[in-house]
């Protein structure tokens, strides 16, 4: 019962998603569709530029992810395996910003955007999305590199590997779950931002799929079939993915505060 | 969590030593939050027009403009009972759901997938299917009401009726908000040693005795966590306002949030925007400053 609760609307969602378009308003309603209209899931991609919102979704969140790994990975293996002065400053900073949203500092961000040229593009997206999702990463990652045991490490280093080698063939592998939490959090944030994109993209052609959805509602006659089966192709696999890194979640999301 | 491992034995290096390590980090962070946010605060200090341009320095007027907007108290007062009321019901709910999903039975695991479907899915997506099902003569919700025989004659226009809009958006704030908070009171949880719960038992403690007097003083840190990350995340709620109501008829379901949003992006009058962008952000940063706080006990021990 609790389970159906949380899912109902998303499997009226698909119902909805499988209807021919005069039954939406057909009275009497009915929940389940008269005639599965299976066409529609074919039928969107030439009905609205899907494919398009798709794109600009897959490259922002893919990019905005590697960038991500490339930032925190070595911040996170430093602070967890290092002593330094600054270094509660630097996890301060980093624990501060994971509890920013973009929303508050929109202005800000739009007008930094526009400085730099980059409004309507892709690049400010990704560097935006990869900044707000650092936090996450730094302290997931951190928590599992400071879990892997000096020694393995200096034993590599004795063995003639350099720390960057100790680090790649080593600790890396090891801490492969916190890597995939880490790679997945980051690509479904991206993927389902809103408000940076709404503010940022202005042409239709380079819109992501969470705002360009927004282009099917408030006409007159919404085409909400075909929204929902553009919804669907959206959540369906990011559900998956969320799901695969149920467990180290939380960890991530209140690290520094629950153990 | 982190840093836990740290190596007494060697010697505090110096933070120039780290910043090959670090300095990217900073450095984004920098740009993305630190930029925007000095940005932010320069602007509600300037004159600007609407089409952006900045017209020398300003004082404190953007501020006099925002605070003599008639409609600006209306939608403060309703930007607390929002954060509040979401964040309130969102915890009353999470508690029991967590000690639902902790005990083992047939299909938890459903359950417990079920629950992160509204996580994972966009915030606006998940808005705009409550918005059919919220829909006048079609949308699910008057259609059971219809078929319950609770509904007789005209339809309720959920989203449209001043009556009943603003505690749809309550609703929905509340349906996307349950998972995360069940998932870290769930971890507060998990985390109670059986042994403790098992001697009580033993003691003679009823299954409510060990939860009023084990279990919840030992969830309170989870659940001040739980609750701090809701108040910021509710206050910052901008998609689901935005996605169902736009913040109207007129302002009548605005927050601050969006009202700032809409004054700026809207009806580029971006001055009293700046400064109730500032206000906003001044918010956070003190509910941030109390995290900050409250979670440093426990990061201190780790």
């Amino acid at each position: 019962m609790v389970g159906l609760f949380f899912i109902y609307p998303y499997i009226n969602m698909l119902l909805t998603s499988l209807k021919p378009h005069g039954e939406l308003y057909a009275t009497p309603t009915t929940r389940l569709p008269k005639s599965w209209q299976f066409d529609n899931y074919l039928n969107v991609w030439a009905a609205a530029p899907i494919a398009n919102f798709l794109k600009a979704s897959v490259v922002v969140s893919v990019c905005a992810t590697l960038l991500v790994l490339i930032v925190s990975v070595p911040a996170a293996y430093y602070v967890a395996r290092n002593r330094f002065k600054g270094r509660s400053a630097f996890l301060l900073l980093v624990l501060a910003t994971q509890m920013f949203s973009p929303t508050a500092l929109i202005i800000g961000i739009f007008r930094e955007v526009k400085f730099f040229g980059l409004l309507d593009t892709w690049p400010a997206l990704i560097v935006v999305n990869a900044g707000f999702n650092l936090a996450f990463a730094v302290w997931l990652l951190s928590g599992f590199f400071a879990s892997v045991p000096v020694e393995i490490e200096e034993a590599a280093m004795v063995d003639g590997c350099t720390r960057f080698q100790a680090l790649r063939r080593i600790v890396l592998p090891v801490t492969l779950p916190g890597l995939v939490t880490a790679v997945i959090f980051t690509f479904v944030a991206t993927w389902n931002e809103f408000t940076v994109a709404l503010t940022v993209i202005s042409s239709p052609a380079r819109q992501p799929i969470s705002t360009g959805i927004t282009t099917f509602v408030g006409q007159y006659d919404v085409a909400w079939e075909y929204l929902f089966t553009t919804t669907a192709i959206a959540i369906v696999p990011v559900v998956i993915l969320f799901i695969s890194i149920e467990k180290y979640l939380v960890g991530g999301l209140t690290a520094g505060s629950v153990k | 969590m982190g840093g836990n491992n740290v190596k007494k034995r060697r010697p505090a290096n110096s933070i120039i030593s780290a910043l090959p390590w670090i300095g990217p980090a900073i450095l984004l962070i920098l740009l993305v939050v630190v930029w925007p946010a000095i940005e932010l605060i320069r602007i509600s200090l300037t004159k600007i027009s609407s089409a952006g341009a900045l017209e020398g320095f300003n004082g404190l007027g953007n501020y006099k403009l925002l605070f003599e907007n008639p409609d600006l108290k209306t939608i403060a007062i309703r930007t607390v009972t929002w954060v509040l009321s979401v964040v309130f019901l969102t915890v009353i709910i999470s508690l029991p759901l967590a000690q639902l999903i902790n005990q083992s039975f047939p299909g938890r695991k459903f359950v417990r997938w079920a629950m992160i479907v509204p996580w994972a899915a966009s915030v606006v997506m998940t808005s705009i299917i409550w918005k059919w099902m919220l829909e006048l003569t079609s949308g699910e919700f008057n259609l059971t009401l219809r078929q319950l025989g609770i509904q007789k004659g005209q339809p309720v226009d959920w989203l449209r009726d001043p009556r009943y809009s603003f505690f749809v958006l309550i609703w929905v704030a509340v349906f996307v908000s349950i998972p995360f908070t069940t998932f870290v009171i769930l971890a507060g949880l998990q985390s109670i040693p059986h042994d403790i719960i098992e001697a009580a038992q033993v003691d003679g403690a009823s299954s409510w005795q060990v939860y009023r007097r084990i279990k919840f003083p030992l969830l309170r840190n989870s659940l001040l966590i739980a609750t701090i990350i809701n108040l910021i995340n509710v206050f910052n709620s901008f998609p689901i306002i935005w996605a169902l109501t736009r913040g109207g008829p007129g302002y009548n379901t605005d927050t601050t949030t969006t009202f700032a949003y809409k004054m700026a992006f809207v009806e580029y009058n971006m001055g009293p925007s700046t400064a109730l962008g500032v206000i906003n952000f001044g918010f956070i940063m003190l509910i941030v400053l109390i995290y900050l706080r409250v979670t440093k006990a426990t990061r201190d021990q780790a």
